[in-house]
């Protein structure tokens, strides 16, 4: 048998409060796709930030090729061939691939030959399949390409363990096809791949082995071949999860949100929604897929009165609110669930009760005249944490103490206390674990059997399919095509992400 | 690894605290103290000084008598209240180096007051120059605070600027239209009529601005911690995308604020002429504007730590003038004060970082 690259034996690593990795084994040998799958939270990242070097373990050893080693700073990692794709790639939007390929190598003089770089990114191709223009500047390449980069930047450095954390969470399934063809071709070259991720499918899918981790400590090693969804899941939460049924008929309610033909300019001027036209009904939820970046935030700043319209209409409740404010749209009660909590929705460096009034402290609720009386926040604070069961110290507790889910919680909290009539949620379960993720899951459900309208945009299809009661494609701010819950189909949607037009979508995004 | 290099394979490197160390905060100050009263002494040594008796000299003048005392705390009055009206706009994100201006301006107005509309009972006119200074501060701070909330023009080089016109204007004044016609040509306006000057406490040079700074602190805290406006203010400062979201009106917002933060530095001003010089001159302000800057970070914008470190720099300004007084140039005295306040505001990092040695290859293999 031959030695394995890796090997990281009774692992522990303690910070202040809590374990985040106890007595943990993982193993990666040489031409493996290894996945370490484990909810948010888990001791993924610890593990990993142990192996490159950014964390040292309290106790525990750790062997490369059979070398006992110790890190105590990533170089000593990426001398000994450590390399890691983060989620948030690590490039300089305006320099070229080649250019940020060789920086940090280390490798080079005062003067760098250029024409020897770009030989070896040829190689690279050749040998991986990997093919990217040495002479692009970043910022024009597509976030596939970017991470593409970021690949052949660990080539480059020689790297052979090889880390890709949640590599396809920003990529069309196509896309992620292809990563992991990479990939594999490269596990074929004797590299070995370690696959960070919480897509059951998708590592049954790619991975030969899999380490599932729970709570910080080791489950389990599995092997691709010998074992299904239900066993991962079961390894993975050590409990069955239920979503909620959605068996709500069609929506029959009357339109309560409507964007007519909205062209709205992105950060850099660029036309992010394009005469866009959408329904939203009472009662129902419209899910948005698409690849992320094709102008959701963009729409739902718009609604959310947080950016300007270029043309077009916005009608709530058949009133026109085009080129309202901020304050009027939610005092027309639509609520926005915004992509960034800590520091959009929620503000980290106030505690929990400032935070719960962010929307609400000119009410008589909770201000007398000029006045904010702290002691009826105080309560009314107390009332969101308990009815939410958010996780703190207490309301005097900066937010920014919180874990992702208790901040998701403590904003759903606010958002529907405040009983908003429609409710856009952006990307509302990234980076949640499984309770989290299933906790608000059923709130969105609960608020629609209320009769709220609900606006629900996600990147992951099987979430859209579980929750909406219609779909709509979005690609480069237009709506490619909307699919009624009987129509929903993975193929489909997949192709219309990509950009692949179907007949008669914007008809039907305006009839409907 | 980056860091500075010490010796063989061995590097010096800041790392983030985990969480804010308590102690650290209240430790790390002295400590910063002790350095800088080192560092000033072995400046001293090398000058000729005996350092021990500086000390002693500027000790005992700011804080060992009842003159020094009453010394430190006329300087105080005016550092308070630019400090806290820096502050409040700091609490945004409003860069305000203006305070030195608006105090200027301040100045201009109540004396404008004072010399042309002095008629009529004390109360009635104090309470005139006081909405007078207000109201110049006010619009002097004002004045950046458009471009700023509707072009989004930096404002720390708008504020700045306009210091400089509100200083020249000043001078403009005490040189040419309002010099005292019986002043044997002096640059100084006319002395100001009793009833336009500030009571003192005592027989002490200490006047009634002292009660505006105090107010004022305690006004500030209750607007940002009680009200509406404060929260708001609070919130902006801390996130502009939340307050965006929230609703919030962010231009309006700086506009107020701005006008609140020069109008209390123009208090400052009335405060300097009406209770110190009871006339309008050139030099008013030994750079009080700048130094608040100081006072409201070493305070943490707080109101009441404001508050303090104000008698704390007040003091560090008149056991400066004792030094003069004992001999020491004014060159070498200036040296000493940015001395410690260079250790002072350098030690502030070691609350959030602390100091550690690393291995500069980052790799030990074991066995």
């Amino acid at each position: 048998m031959t030695t394995p690259l890796v090997k990281m034996v009774s692992i522990t690593k303690r910070f202040p409060g809590v374990t985040a990795n106890k007595d943990i084994y993982f193993e990666l040998r040489p031409g493996e796709i290894h996945a370490l799958l484990g909810e948010n939270g888990a001791g993924k990242s610890t593990l990993m930030n142990i192996l490159t070097g950014l964390y040292m373990p309290d106790e525990g050893d750790i062997y490369i090729r059979g070398t006992k080693v110790k890190f105590s700073s990533p170089r000593g990692a990426i001398e000994s061939g450590i390399g890691m794709v983060h989620q948030h790639f690590r490039l300089v939007p305006t320099f070229s691939v080649a250019e940020n390929v060789i920086m940090g190598s280390g490798d080079h003089g005062f003067f760098v030959n250029m024409k020897s770089v770009e030989e070896k990114l040829a190689r690279f191709s050749g040998e991986y399949g990997i093919n990217v223009m040495p002479g692009s500047k970043i910022w024009q390449l597509s976030v596939g390409e970017q991470q593409r980069v970021e690949i052949v930047k660990m080539l480059y450095r020689g790297t052979n363990i090889m880390i890709l954390d949640e590599p396809t969470a920003v990529l069309t399934p196509q896309e992620s096809r292809e990563l992991f063809a990479t990939l594999r071709r490269m596990a074929d070259m004797g590299k070995g791949i370690i696959v960070i991720s919480h897509k059951i499918q998708e590592v049954l899918d790619n991975a030969d082995r899999i380490t599932v981790l729970r709570d910080g400590r080791y489950v389990d090693t599995f092997s691709g071949k010998d074992t299904d969804s239900r066993k991962l899941t079961m390894a993975m939460v050590d409990r069955d999860i239920s979503f909620g049924q959605n068996l709500a008929d069609k929506p029959k309610g009357n339109f309560i949100l409507r964007l007519k033909g909205l062209t709205v300019l992105g950060d850099r001027g660029q036309k992010a929604l394009k005469s866009l036209s959408l329904n939203l009904c009472k009662g129902e939820i419209l899910g948005i897929a698409g690849v992320a970046g094709n102008g959701q935030k963009e729409l739902a700043e718009v609604i959310a009165g947080l950016r300007e319209v270029a043309a077009g209409d916005i009608e709530v409740r058949g009133e026109r609110f085009t080129g309202k404010s901020a304050r009027a749209m939610i005092d027309a009660g639509i609520s926005l669930i915004p992509e960034d909590r800590l520091g959009t929705g929620l503000v980290g460096p106030l505690n929990i009760m400032e935070n719960s009034i962010l929307k609400n402290y000119r009410s008589g609720e909770v201000a007398s005249g000029w006045f904010i009386n702290w002691k009826r926040v105080r309560e009314y604070a107390h009332r969101l944490v308990d009815k939410f069961d958010v996780k703190t110290t207490g309301v005097d507790a900066p937010v920014r103490m919180l874990s992702g889910g208790n901040l998701q919680k403590l904003l759903l909290a606010r958002e529907i206390t405040n009983d908003p009539d429609v409710i856009v949620a952006v990307y509302p379960v990234r980076g949640l674990d499984v309770g989290a993720i299933e906790f608000v899951r059923n709130i969105l459900l609960r608020q629609r059997d209320t009769g709220k309208g609900i606006l629900l945009i996600s990147e992951e299809l099987e979430e859209l399919f579980m929750l909406s009661d219609r779909v709509a494609v979005i690609h480069e701010g237009e709506i490619m095509g909307i699919l009624d819950r009987e129509d929903f189909d993975l193929e489909r949607v997949g192709r219309l992400m990509a950009g692949e037009r179907e007949e008669g979508a914007y008809e039907r995004a305006a009839n409907r | 690894m980056s860091g500075l290099p010490i010796g063989r394979d061995r590097v010096l490197v800041l790392e983030k605290r985990g969480h804010f160390s308590q102690s650290a905060a209240l430790l790390v100050p002295v400590i910063s103290i002790i350095c800088a009263l080192f560092g000033g002494s072995l400046f001293l040594l090398a000058t000729g000084y005996d350092p021990v008796e500086i000390y002693v000299t500027m000790l005992s003048g700011a804080f060992g008598s009842a003159y020094g005392l009453s010394e430190t705390v006329v300087k105080a009055i005016p550092l308070m209240l630019c400090g806290l009206a820096v502050s409040v706009a700091f609490r945004m994100q409003l860069w305000n180096i203006g305070a030195e201006g608006q105090l200027y301006m301040g100045a201009v107005a109540a004396s404008w007051v004072a010399l042309f509309h002095g008629e009529g009972s004390r109360l009635g006119v104090l309470a005139l120059m006081f909405l007078a200074a207000a109201a110049a501060g006010g619009i002097w701070g004002l004045i950046p605070a458009i471009p700023r909330a509707l072009f989004k023009v930096n404002e720390t080089i708008t504020t700045l600027m306009l210091n400089y016109v509100a200083i020249l204007y000043s001078n403009y004044l005490v040189y040419g239209p309002w010099k005292d016609p019986k002043g044997m040509n002096f640059p100084l306006s006319a002395v100001f009529p009793e009833h336009a000057t500030l009571p003192y406490f005592g027989d002490t040079r200490i006047h009634l601005g002292l009660v505006f700074g105090l107010i004022a602190a305690v006004m500030l805290y209750i607007i940002l911690w009680h009200t509406r406006w404060g929260y708001e203010i609070r919130v902006i400062g801390e996130s502009p995308v939340a307050a965006r979201y929230a609703g919030m009106n962010i231009a309006r917002n700086i506009l107020l604020v701005m006008a609140l933060s020069g109008g209390l530095a123009g208090l400052a001003g009335m405060a300097e002429v009406s209770g110190i010089t009871q006339r309008l001159q050139p030099n008013l302000s030994p750079g009080y504007g700048y130094t608040a800057i100081i006072v409201a970070w070493l305070g943490r914008l707080n109101p009441f730590a404001i508050t303090g470190v104000s008698f704390l720099l007040a003091g560090l300004l008149v056991g400066g003038y004792n030094m003069q007084m004992s001999g020491l140039p004014a060159a070498t005295v200036s040296i000493l004060q940015g001395a410690i306040l260079f250790f002072i505001l350098g030690g502030e990092i070691l609350t959030k970082y602390h100091l550690r040695i690393r291995d500069a290859r980052g790799i030990e293999v074991a066995e």
